[in-house]
């Protein structure tokens, strides 16, 4: 059986090098999260996203200013 | 972790292959710029690897085998290198973006193009491919195995066809090199593009390709080249025609020393062992309800690649529930094969892949066959 899904937050990026940079400022700052495949309500196809709780939205946020990472989109999904 | 994702790269590479990388990192010069030991010494084991493949596909010659990077930059060699504006070109809904984005970039400058469909297991109709050919039809290309599904094509049928027909046969290999064996000059292959670091069991960033003696590529990529120096042309003779700048040697000896080992272990031995577990897992998962299996498994012979959906389940998402949960690694929704998956009606759901390597064991295709039954059951 499939686990049940929760709502989180999940952020896209243009490239894979993004997806990393993303990763590797989160894990600096002990943001909580990890990578993902992108899931399919967002888009079909393939790549990475970065996926938190809700509750990150604003650090996320700081972080990906920070690090100058442009992300494709944030979304709020059951993941 | 189970690591089910050798079609994308095998891991672990062998110790053979670790311990030529490192022995080069520490004796290698630049190949081919000047004449003293380290710089021969580099040259010797590019040229040795060379000699190997050359062997191992059939070419005429050491000469005719060129390296790349990468499967896909051989391919844009090839490609970009022999069709001109106005030539027709016949390739099918198989092939990966490797092929199909160079050929949608030559398209913009007026070649032509046309994509053999397949049947419902993904097979391509080979009676299509002969109807494609037309009076400005320059060349075939046509991978030798679906990335996605595992089809394997049979590239000495398609190649006597190009060869009855005067076209050029460009084959994408990246997926069957050091898996099945290749005769270039017996299958009719004018041109041949293979990567290192999969079925070769090479390090990442090592490919090439064999160019039938006799036929002129147009470069890529210009540059150093050790010889000529001179000359505001590069030197137009293979090799060296399609290898501007240093080499990846470090890379290379590596290659030379997976070529070694898989020589000496025996393809048909190898692919017996993969093939029989790719085998086992299709059997464990193709009755398991709600499991849909894409690819044509009536084969004798295919890659050791078994592609799947549970359900209307986000492919990206049972592929993560098998790595939290399972430890299992596959790869999940599009493989690069946008037609392959526009065919199979797999666009929007993706697929996830298992595929199979001579280091995974039984028990691990039992697990993944465990993994799979539990997931699917509601």
């Amino acid at each position: 059986m499939m686990r049940k899904k929760t709502l989180k937050l999940v952020v896209t990026f243009h490239t894979t090098a993004d997806a990393m940079a993303m990763e590797k400022a989160c894990k600096t700052q002990n943001a909580p999260g990890r990578l993902i495949p992108v899931p399919r309500q967002i888009s079909a196809g393939c790549g990475l996203a970065w996926c938190a709780e809700l509750s990150e939205r604003e650090q996320l946020q700081e972080i990906l200013r920070a690090v100058g990472v442009e992300e494709q989109a944030m979304h709020e999904c059951m993941v | 972790m189970i690591y089910f994702d050798n079609a994308a790269t095998t891991l672990p590479k062998p110790r053979e292959v670790i311990e030529a990388v490192a022995q080069a990192m520490c004796s290698m010069g630049n190949a081919g710029r000047g004449a003293h030991t380290a710089t021969l010494g580099a040259s010797r084991i590019i040229y040795d690897t060379r000699e190997k493949l050359a062997h191992f596909f059939g070419a005429e010659s050491p000469k005719q085998i060129a390296f790349t990077s990468n499967s896909t930059e051989a391919l844009n060699t090839a490609l970009k290198g022999i069709l001109n504006p106005g030539n027709h070109v016949v390739t099918t809904v198989l092939e990966h973006n490797s092929v199909l984005r160079p050929l949608y970039e030559l398209e913009k400058t007026g070649v032509e193009l046309t994509f053999v469909g397949c049947d419902e297991k993904g097979m391509v109709r080979y009676e299509e491919i002969g109807e494609a050919i037309r009076e400005n039809t320059r060349a075939i290309v046509c991978t030798h195995a679906s990335n996605l599904t595992g089809n394997l094509l049979d590239i000495r049928r398609i190649g006597e066809l190009a060869r009855a027909h005067g076209l050029l046969f460009i084959v994408d290999a990246s997926q069957t090199a050091g898996v099945f064996p290749i005769d270039v000059r017996d299958m009719k292959i004018d041109i041949l593009c293979f990567t290192g670091h999969k079925g070769l069991m090479g390090p990442q960033g090592t490919g090439g390709m064999y160019v039938r003696e006799g036929l002129s590529v147009r470069p890529l990529k210009t540059g150093g080249s050790g010889v000529q120096t001179y000359s505001r042309e590069h030197p137009k003779e293979m090799p060296t025609a399609l290898e501007a700048g240093t080499l990846n040697g470090h890379g290379i000896a590596g290659l030379g020393a997976a070529v070694e080992l898989l020589e000496a272990a025996g393809l048909d031995k190898i692919r017996a062992y993969e093939q029989e577990l790719m085998r086992l897992f299709y059997e464990g998962v193709k009755e398991i309800p709600g499991v849909r299996v894409y690819g044509d498994f009536s084969q004798k012979e295919r890659c050791a690649i078994v592609a799947l959906n549970i359900g209307d389940y986000d492919s990206a998402e049972v592929s993560d529930e098998l790595l939290v949960t399972y430890g299992i690694a596959t790869r999940a929704g599009g493989h690069c094969a946008p037609l392959m998956h526009k065919a199979l009606g797999t666009v929007e759901q993706g697929a996830v892949r298992f595929s199979f390597s001579w280091h995974n064991t039984k028990e691990e295709v039992e697990t993944a066959v465990r993994a799979i039954r539990e997931l699917a059951e509601n």
